[in-house]
């Protein structure tokens, strides 16, 4: 359970987050929606202590997540990030694999290879990408060796930024049918960003919609299309004119 | 009061300065304490010296092979002023031991590495790879910053003890091709001049300008602002900063070693 309770956060001039509240129970999946530079990327940077909040708590099952062992914490999470962020001076497999070659979680090599072409299969990527280097990868290939990275330990909460921007449509439904066999099977909680409402309809449990540094709405998804929210509603049918402005 | 104004800018600038100072210090003793404890990223460091020590080798030596040329033509000419010509072999010898070989051995490295490692880090920091080693439970002092000191801590004055020897031959060269010297009685008056201490200042020297040189990389890398403007500004910083350092850090341990 990841409990958020009027977080805020500004880089200097900009009020970005203004008091989030926001809860996501143990084993579901929630979707963050919200324009772009709303600040759902810094939202998922401060649950994971990369971006410190400048007030309001965050608590992973009940613990603050800024106390106790550092290590411990984030080794329960996965991590995708909206530009992918692979290390460029290693090779692919060696990213996928990237906390089972060292640390607390350290395996053979032989075996940290085997399950890092395991999970690149899992994302839709050959074997034969295993020892390319990130930069000889198009943007959507290094997006889903992110995606393998993040789920390569099998952690128990993970955090999707844009998993399907910048994939063709065939790819984008591979990764969604993907996200939620991990949160259904593995019993994963997850938050994923998106603007691809096809993707919230395919990976949601919940959604919630960011905006002005609050969250304006959140339910089951089911109840998207009746929420009657007039923010959801422009957002979801996107159109130019409502209560959120054109032009930021 | 508006005539104060001025102070008000200078205290602010001061008081920055300070600021950064500390910052430095600090990153300074964590890089080491991240040194001292394990674990160790083997692998980087040894990628590190590759980087740092073995690539540098042929421009560490060059800068030596040239600057000892001239030199040794310096020295005679201003030797030739008092009839005393004959001291180029010691006199070359000890400029370069001594100053030199660490200074200009220890500014190359700078130009060639405290830049790229600066490049490097800031560039993973704006595309989030450090954000990306965070979640990924290694801690990016650690990972990048510790390697990269060790590595150029260790390896620079090897590099200084290249470029000395290198240096001393370039004077050498000029010496026997130009200056009509005799090539044995050169070097044996080189070796009989020199004492270890000559030597072995410069390659503690050297140890301290690649702790330099590392150091500013990595700090100023980590603390890359945004966009590839950030990455320029903080590789720009890295070298004018580690360069300024080598100066001075230069002046205070010659004081330390032979001040009489
Ligand atoms: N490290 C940072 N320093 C300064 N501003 C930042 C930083 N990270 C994010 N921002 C700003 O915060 C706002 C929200 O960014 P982000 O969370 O990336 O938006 P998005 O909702 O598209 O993911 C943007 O205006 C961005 O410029
Ligand atoms: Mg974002």
């Amino acid at each position: 359970m990841i409990e958020l309770r009027g977080v805020t956060k500004a880089f200097g001039e900009t009020r970005v987050l203004r008091g989030v509240d926001l809860s996501v129970p143990r084993g579901t999946s929630m979707v963050v929606i919200g324009a772009s530079g709303t600040g759902k990327s810094v939202l998922l940077k401060c649950v994971l202590g990369l971006v410190a909040p400048d007030a309001g708590e965050i608590t992973v099952d009940g613990r603050d997540v800024r106390a106790g062992d550092r290590d411990a914490f984030l080794a329960r999470f996965g991590m995708l990030f909206q530009g992918a962020a692979l290390f460029d001076s290693l090779p692919v497999w060696q990213n996928v694999a990237f906390r089972l070659l060292r640390g607390a979680l350290k395996r053979p090599r032989a075996e940290a290879r085997e399950i890092a072409v395991e999970k690149l299969r899992r994302v839709g990527l050959s074997p034969d990408v295993a020892d390319a280097y990130p930069a000889e990868l198009s943007g959507g290939m290094q997006k889903r060796v992110g995606l393998a990275r993040a789920i390569a330990a099998d952690p128990e909460i993970i955090f999707f930024d844009e998993p399907t921007t910048g994939l063709d449509p065939i790819m984008a439904g591979v990764i969604d049918d993907l996200i939620r066999e991990i949160v259904t099977e593995m019993g994963a909680t997850a938050v994923a960003i998106t603007h691809d409402m096809g993707s919230v309809r395919q990976i949601a449990d919940r959604v919630a919609m960011l905006h002005d540094g609050v969250i304006k709405w959140t339910g089951p998804v089911d109840a998207l299309d009746a929420s009657g929210d007039p923010y959801v509603e422009q957002f979801i049918h996107g159109r130019a004119d409502g209560p959120i402005a054109a032009v930021r | 009061m508006r005539a104060l104004a001025p102070l008000g800018a200078l205290g602010r600038a001061v008081l920055r300065l300070l600021g950064e100072v500390g910052r430095v210090a600090l990153f300074a003793l964590a890089a080491v304490s991240h040194v001292l404890r394990p674990p160790f990223y083997a692998r980087e460091f040894a990628q590190a010296l590759v980087q740092i020590g073995w690539l540098s080798l042929p421009v560490v030596g060059l800068t030596a092979l040239f600057t000892g040329g001239a030199l040794a033509l310096q020295i005679y000419a201003g030797g030739a002023r008092f009839n005393a010509e004959a001291v180029v072999p010691q006199i070359v010898a000890i400029g370069i031991v001594r100053e030199l070989g660490p200074v200009l051995g220890g500014l190359m490295v700078a130009a060639r590495v405290a830049s790229s490692i600066a490049a490097e880090i800031g560039t993973m920091k704006v595309t989030e790879q450090i954000d990306a080693l965070v979640t990924l439970s290694t801690d990016p002092m650690k990972y990048l910053a510790a390697p990269r000191v060790l590595a150029a801590t260790l390896a620079v004055p090897v590099l200084v003890a290249v470029g000395d020897s290198v240096g001393v031959m370039g004077g050498w060269l000029v010496g026997v091709a130009r200056l009509d010297f005799n090539g044995a009685a050169y070097l044996e008056n080189t070796v009989n001049f020199l004492e270890t201490w000559d030597v072995a200042s410069g390659l503690v020297k050297g140890a301290a300008f690649g702790f330099i040189v590392a150091l500013m990389g990595c700090y100023h890398g980590m603390h890359s602002s945004r966009g590839a403007q950030g990455v320029g500004r903080a590789t720009k910083q890295a070298v004018v900063s580690a360069s300024v350092l080598i100066f001075a850090a230069n002046y205070i341990l010659t004081e330390v070693f032979f001040a009489a």
